[in-house]
């Protein structure tokens, strides 16, 4: 009895697939052979979008339960390199301008040629010439290596948003979990602090510049970088360690758990999840950051790369650089969740938590 | 907040023979300030607890039962009256262990790191620390989950890490504030035995609170019955049923009328405090 109920459910949802199918593959069709895809693309592509969904979802029943992880993991691949492929195709057919979109192909072709290639004006790439790294590293030894280093425009961004991070990281790091524990402190910098929180940090880099003995130099950029993170990463470390469930403390404190060993065996690991939250977040505007400032001030770095193929036109190249950024981004991601694994054993198998901001 | 407000300056009330009380608690109060003015939450309670004794104590919601454990434990400061604890001559020994709700169990330790937290924080060597966690992890039927996380473990094992963690520290006093009061009823029942097996063992100082009448009877000596807000003495119950008990203690006449008895005295207060939540 319930067996062929299931039968009939199951021969409904194949019926439904491919009926959306043939939906899918006659729209498509009719619409190409009329030449009526110039005038109608955007209807089209939002049409074929919602096709896609009832397609998915009457193909989702179908999946056997083991594979539904599969499923799922090719919905996510494969919706990506669909849109890709649409772009391309688009770009073909003429109906959207190699100039403004240069398509996928070229601009992977453009990050290739930016990864292996020389740049005559800057004489700079994206990595700089490591082939040249064992004779010079013979020659002049770290002090070439550096040099080398400091052709990369990957290399200058990594290092600001790295120094930046770091030295605006640990001092937010401390201030957060003395505000956190001490509501002296708390209530003296709370207004001051969500005062400085709320500005654009971007609009300190011309007073870092007269700060700073060389306004050209690395040293208003990280400072804009450190700064950046200082703040986010001081209001997360405060809410962490006030958010403490108090019976934590107490246990703690009932255990005979007091001052450096109270906060290494209690307050810090209690925290630490919502300070990863806060350093996730400040990681983010670090990049935002640093690429803004190459923009304007920089002959350096991802940003500055990406600026000036604008300004002598070379799309694709421009492209390149931001998928670079992209890279960066989830790159530097990926390793501070790497850290967050190797520190916090505990929550390894736990969803990961949100940041409170 | 101080931690010696239970020892130190109240020694000198102790008398030295068998007879005195563990605990001597003469008229304590509690008041909390807040923006409507202060808030008493204990007035006027008088308890007396012996060395060994189980002592259930029990009110109803919002009494300041809570409130005196924390005083006991040191997480709190009376704000008036006396509390004389008679310690013993080991300086060592920690005065107080207090078992909290389950999610009082550390996260981020592992089973054999929260149930050795005490002994570690006291400076107990690792090795032998772990030897004594080891033992008490046996005892509470853990062992296999030694280097689990909690989040890792039903509510109820949670709470058995809980209680290990107060038994391996081997306080003069153990406090109960309300352990099993998360868990289900049938996990709560499980608990409840294995509770009277590992204290007829020991047979520490145990100063428990509840709100359930039943438990209360179960695993007490005595019970001694709070008003609602604020908390003073209300009643007080010898529970002379016989060790060692057992699930079945429960099934026994003089269990029925003895929960039942108690429930008469305190069912005027519960009244009382629903009422003023209202």
């Amino acid at each position: 009895m319930s067996r062929t109920q299931n039968e009939d459910r199951r021969t409904a949802h194949t019926v439904r697939l491919v009926r959306s199918l043939l939906l899918f593959a006659g729209l498509n069709l009719v619409v190409t052979l009329l030449g009526l895809w110039p005038a109608l693309w955007w209807i089209m592509a939002l049409g074929n979008f919602v096709l896609l969904v009832i397609m998915a979802e009457a193909a989702a029943p179908l999946v056997p339960g083991t594979r539904a992880h599969l499923y799922e993991q090719t919905l996510a691949v494969g919706f990506p390199i669909l849109l890709l492929l649409g772009w391309e195709l688009l770009v073909a057919g003429g109906i959207l301008s190699p100039d403004w979109f240069p398509p996928p192909t070229r601009i992977a072709r453009a990050l290739w040629e930016l990864s292996t290639e020389q740049n005559p004006f800057t004489d700079t790439s994206l990595f700089g010439r490591p082939w040249l790294l064992p004779e010079r590293i013979a020659a002049d030894g770290a002090a070439g290596a550096a040099a080398l280093a400091a052709e990369s425009h990957l290399f200058a961004t990594l290092m600001r948003v790295f120094l930046g991070f770091l030295i605006g990281t640990i001092p937010g790091l401390v201030l957060g979990v003395a505000m956190g524990l001490s509501r002296t402190i708390r209530t003296m910098i709370d207004a001051t602090l969500s005062a400085f929180y709320v500005l654009p940090k971007i609009a300190i880099f011309p007073i870092m510049m007269l700060v700073f003995p060389n306004p050209f130099g690395e040293g208003p950029k990280i400072a804009v970088v450190a700064i950046s993170a200082f703040f986010l990463v001081t209001i997360n470390t405060m809410v962490g360690v006030r958010d403490i469930e108090p019976v934590l403390l107490e246990a703690g404190r009932n255990y005979g758990a007091r001052g450096l060993r109270m906060f290494r065996h209690v307050v810090l690991p209690a925290a630490l999840p919502v300070i990863f939250g806060g350093l996730r977040l400040a990681l983010g505007t670090a990049l935002i950051v640093i690429i803004a400032i190459e923009f304007v001030r920089s002959q350096t770095g991802v940003g500055f790369l990406t600026f000036y193929y604008w300004e002598i036109l070379a799309p694709e190249k421009m492209y390149a650089g931001l998928v670079v950024v992209m890279i960066l981004g989830v790159g530097l991601t990926a390793g501070l969740t790497a850290l967050e694994r190797l520190v916090m054993p505990w929550r390894r198998d736990v969803k990961q938590k949100k940041a409170k901001t | 907040m101080s931690t010696d407000t239970a020892n130190g300056p109240h020694n000198g009330a102790a008398s030295p023979h068998g007879a005195a009380p563990k605990i001597h608690a003469v008229a304590v109060g509690k008041t909390f300030p807040s923006s409507h003015g202060p808030v008493e939450a204990l007035h006027n309670f008088s308890l007396d607890i012996y060395e060994g004794e189980f002592l259930s104590l029990v009110g109803p919601s919002g009494c300041g039962k809570s409130t005196f454990l924390r005083i006991l434990a040191g997480l709190a400061e009376e704000s008036s009256g006396t509390i004389s604890i008679h310690r013993e001559a080991n300086p060592t020994r920690p005065l107080s262990g207090m078992v909290f709700q389950e999610y009082a169990v550390f996260p981020w330790k592992t089973v054999a790191e929260n149930v050795a937290f005490g002994l570690h924080m006291r400076g107990v060597s690792r090795s032998e620390r772990t030897a004594i966690a080891a033992d008490w992890i046996d005892r509470v039927g853990l062992r296999k989950f030694a280097r689990h996380y909690p989040h890792q473990l039903s509510g109820g094992m949670r709470q058995r890490v809980g209680i290990a963690r107060a038994l391996a520290n081997d306080p003069e006093i153990l406090l109960m504030d309300e352990p099993l009061g998360a868990l289900d009823a049938q996990t709560r029942t499980v608990l409840q035995e294995q509770l009277l097996e590992l204290w007829q063992e020991g047979r520490k100082t145990v100063l428990y609170v509840t709100h359930s009448i039943e438990e209360a009877v179960l695993l007490g000596d005595r019970v001694v019955l709070m008003t609602a807000h604020p908390g003073t003495n209300k009643a007080e119950f010898d529970i002379p049923l016989e060790r060692p008990r057992s699930l079945k203690t429960t099934a026994e006449p003089e269990f029925a009328r003895l929960s039942y008895a108690i429930w008469e005295s305190l069912r005027d207060e519960v009244q009382r405090s629903i009422e003023e939540a209202e």
